[in-house]
């Protein structure tokens, strides 16, 4: 594994249709994690996310990693996006797409659909998985490629308890094996089973960050006491 | 309403004669329109997606003059090609005036824009689908063309459909650079038309309903033949 981190955001700010959505940003992410990304809907996280992913347009400033290497992350949405293909073809995409041995993407495929759970669907069209088999098809398919850095955007919104438990527990042992695990939550609940640390995000700005257990015990800004009080933040 | 029967019976007579001309005619509309479709959907299909994936200067407009040239008129587009495939024309030296060539000719020209603009529309709706994770897999230009033209395949396969379609039922264009010759360039519409001149409106409405049951079954056997979805499997 190549050494990527830190990833450096220096006064990065994103704007869409004149109106700023994120930023402006000063921001270290080291190794580490998981770092949950918590805040109130609108609040940036998305954006935030797909900055550091490299897959939204940044209007100033920069995101810079030690080591760029664009292949070693990967992104899981909210909506889980399947090719309208097999779920086995689904986890042998990203392989495919950089040229593996068909071989290592077999023997690969072969690992996670066990890993998931989706043995017995492996041949049937991915798009008629229910949402949990599809999101964890999704985190799946983003982690069959060993990536160092995984995102994820609120990833268990609209699943079901034992969906939600089961992705938490493959993104513990993802974390365990060490992949970097970033992801925005809005489940408090989630945010203090997975989290290490924490960054706060509001009004497109970070209000605060820090280690996990101080964050929940001790939230320093008036914003982070209402929104962990379950408090409506506009 | 007896001319409508007549026509019926004259097609069935013809059918169940084996009237070698008939067959004769048939096969030749079924390998000109059948060989333009090929071609067209060639270069039209990618084309389309490349629409869809890249965005650059002028694309609207390209867009705009792809939708506008669906209704290029058949008969002005076979006198130009009248003009240019004829012995003092330009292309003169390659004897393909009044040859099944030059009807395949202007038939792609004349379907071309077709499917081309069909296969961006559906092109363009699953590169809505699939935009973030291709980017997000890094995945080349080339590849994203690909994987869409694969998975939207059923798609295509409308865009194909509907060339075939205005293909096999063209009249005009290539009645001017076939000749309408028989046991040469005669095709089933310009074999049509003639009947018609000549007042025999039975077997032309004969041929008509051949030319209908043709186009029938070469759509229901295509669509048989690349059945993708089985048991629940693309």
């Amino acid at each position: 594994m190549s050494n990527m981190f830190p990833l450096t955001l220096s006064k990065l700010s994103v704007r869409r249709r004149g109106k700023t959505v994120l930023g402006p940003i000063d921001l270290v992410i080291d190794q580490g994690g998981p770092t949950m990304v918590i805040g109130p809907n609108g609040s940036g996280k998305t954006t935030l996310l797909r900055v550091m992913h490299g897959i939204e347009r940044i209007s100033e400033g920069t995101a810079e990693w030690a080591e760029p290497d664009h292949a070693n992350h990967a992104y899981v949405f909210q909506s889980p996006v399947v090719l309208r293909r097999t779920v086995a073809e689904n986890l042998s995409y990203p392989l495919r797409v950089i040229k593996r041995a068909k071989p290592e993407i077999n023997s690969a495929v072969e690992y996670w659909i066990e890993q998931i759970g989706l043995g017995k669907v492996a041949n049937r069209s991915a798009t008629r998985l229910s949402g949990g088999e599809r999101q964890k098809l999704a985190i799946a398919r983003a982690l069959i490629r060993n990536p160092e850095v995984l995102f994820l955007d609120e990833p268990c919104s609209n699943l079901d308890g034992q969906s939600t438990r089961e992705i938490e527990t493959l993104l513990l042992e993802t974390a365990k094996a060490g992949t970097r695990i970033i992801m925005s939550t809005h489940d408090m609940g989630q945010a203090r089973r997975l989290a290490a640390d924490i960054i706060f995000m509001k009004s497109g700005h970070i209000a605060e960050k820090g280690l996990a257990p101080d964050v929940f015990s001790t939230p320093q800004t008036p914003e982070l006491q209402a929104f962990l009080k379950g408090d409506i933040l506009e | 309403m007896n001319d409508i029967t007549q026509g019926l019976l004259a097609a069935l007579r013809l059918i169940v004669v084996f009237d070698a001309e008939l067959w004769e005619i048939s096969l030749r509309s079924l390998q000109v329109s059948l060989t333009a479709v090929i071609i067209a959907s060639v270069v039209a299909m990618p084309f389309g997606a490349f629409l869809a994936v890249q965005r650059f200067k002028y694309r609207r407009l390209v867009i705009s003059i792809m939708n506008a040239l669906m209704g290029l008129p058949p008969v002005v587009v076979g006198l130009i090609f009248y003009i240019l495939l004829s012995r003092s024309g330009p292309f003169g030296a390659f004897g393909l005036l009044f040859t099944p060539w030059a009807m395949i000719i202007v038939q792609i020209v004349i379907i071309t824009p077709i499917i081309a603009s069909i296969s961006h529309q559906a092109m363009r709706e699953l590169w809505a689908e699939y935009h973030d994770l291709l980017i997000s897999l890094n995945t080349s230009k080339w590849q994203r063309i690909k994987t869409m033209i694969w998975d939207g395949r059923r798609n295509l396969l409308t865009a194909g459909l509907a060339g075939f379609g205005r293909a096999i039922g063209e009249v005009g264009a290539i009645m001017i650079v076939g000749g309408n010759i028989e046991h040469a360039t005669r095709v089933l519409t310009t074999a049509i038309a003639l009947e018609t001149g000549k007042g025999d409106f039975a077997l032309a409405l004969g041929l008509g309903f051949v030319l209908i049951g043709l186009a029938l079954f070469v759509n229901i056997s295509i669509h048989w033949l690349s059945r993708t979805e089985r048991e629940g499997r693309w």
